[in-house]
């Protein structure tokens, strides 16, 4: 009996250690270079097809993303007046707006390169930032970071920030402004419709 | 989406910003619900359409047509022409900021890639390892404890707080492109690099369109954290959310 509920601790101590074990770092390097792989051998991608690269993004990025915090992280304070359906359309809201705006950069990738910066952090950490950069012949290299918290075993991205801009609180001030004029749904609207209007759009 | 449009001499700046800063200060206190970043944001968004209209239908058609006739290695040239131009301020503002271990590394990329890149037609200097810097009297000013002074946005020259509008005033004045003397030839060189820079920032365009809500806003709040990033050198202090 103890035997066994020992080796059951074991077996869950280890399973739980393997689970925790891709650091931060190295899970952001690794998401990277699949995708980029993907981008490099597919030609409709690189040609602009936009409902190609969202598939890519849904099935390889956004698991790894954590929208709840980022949509929080974008409307402020706000946040917790929100009632949580309100709280869950807007989330979804947002989410399709930047997987869709910044899923269409990845279309203009040519031949960048993306270097990764050393991570500090201790092990008991559960909030880190990787740094990268993104090199491209005749151009500066672009500061590219991820921040990451750690959610149960795994690491989230919870914001993304390209040379300096984080594209999650370069909305608070919008966001602050049309919870201003139509609160927290005419905010949900206004995405919605932004949205929808991206979606009938002919794509370039 | 941040980076400057220097198209305005030091003379004409200055006439610019002195006139400009007596209307605001007449604008500022208007409106009623202000945002504490835009004090001046009604004067500001006005100046934004205009800046629109004038990128619309002039900048933006010959930054496209510039970018889709002139050959990459060609455009590569003339971006590393203007950069390489600019190593020496780069530098001067390193320095003035006591970072000389940077400045040595700015006048560095500038003797290599004069000599050995042609004229700063190659950046061999990246390719050795000396990394491009970005510095201007803007950040010189911002290290020394000025304050940033109000959001502004200038038709053509783009956002610039008061503070980076007087750092612009002095890059202009300072900058060696608007120093050619025979007018033709500088015209010509302030338009091209101008034309480069623009067509530079075509694939942060159909972004910005995409993602902003409010373009305007979008775009401030872009500038305000990108110059707090380089004010800091890439690595600003974390602020509480």
């Amino acid at each position: 009996m103890m035997k066994k509920l020992f080796a059951l601790l074991f077996a869950g101590f280890v399973s739980s250690a393997v689970f925790a074990q891709e650091a931060p770092d190295v899970m952001v390097q690794r998401v990277t270079e699949e995708v980029l792989e993907i981008i490099r051998k597919d030609k409709d991608i690189q040609n602009g097809d936009t409902h190609k690269v969202i598939e890519l993004v849904d099935k390889k990025v956004l698991p790894n993303f954590n929208f709840t915090h980022m949509t929080a992280l974008a409307l402020g304070k706000e946040w917790r007046k929100a009632t949580p359906q309100q709280q869950q359309q807007l989330t979804a809201e947002f989410k399709t707006l930047l997987v869709r705006t910044y899923s269409n950069a990845l279309t203009g990738y040519k031949n960048q390169k993306v270097v990764y910066k050393p991570t500090k952090m201790a092990p008991t950490d559960t909030d880190v930032l990787v740094r990268t950069e993104v090199h491209q012949p005749g151009n500066k290299p672009v500061q590219l970071d991820y921040s990451l918290e750690k959610l149960d075993a795994n690491w989230k991205v919870y914001d993304v920030v390209v040379a300096g801009i984080s594209l999650v609180t370069n909305y608070r001030d919008q966001f602050g402004q049309e919870v201003r004029n139509g609160g927290i749904d005419g905010l949900i609207a206004s995405i919605a419709a932004k949205n929808k209007s991206l979606e009938t759009s002919p794509k370039k | 989406m941040t980076k400057s449009l220097g198209l305005s001499g030091m003379r004409s700046g200055r006439r610019w910003a002195l006139g400009g800063l007596v209307a605001l200060a007449c604008v500022g206190n208007l409106s009623a619900e202000e945002n504490p970043n835009d004090p001046y944001e009604g004067f500001n968004r006005s100046m934004f359409a205009v800046h629109e209209a004038i990128d619309k239908y002039a900048a933006k058609p010959v930054a496209q047509a510039y970018d889709n006739t002139v050959p990459l290695p060609v455009k590569a040239s003339v971006g590393n022409f203007f950069s390489n131009v600019g190593d020496l301020w780069i530098g001067a503002n390193s320095a003035l900021q006591g970072k000389f271990a940077d400045a040595g590394a700015d006048i560095g990329r500038l003797l290599i890639n004069s000599t050995v890149g042609i004229f700063g037609l190659f950046d061999v200097a990246s390719e050795l390892g000396l990394e491009k810097h970005e510095e201007d009297f803007g950040q010189t000013l911002a290290v020394w404890g000025v304050g940033s002074g109000g959001y502004l946005f200038w038709p053509v020259i783009g956002p610039r707080n008061v503070r980076d509008t007087a750092g612009f005033g002095v890059d202009s004045y300072i900058d060696p492109v608007w120093r050619i003397h025979a007018v033709p030839v500088r015209n010509s060189m302030v338009a091209l690099r101008f034309v480069d820079i623009r067509a530079s920032l075509l694939p942060a365009d159909k972004v910005v369109e995409e993602a902003a809500l409010d373009k305007y806003a979008y775009i401030r709040d872009a500038y305000l954290q990108r110059r707090r990033n380089q004010i800091f050198d890439g690595r600003p202090p974390r602020l509480d959310d």
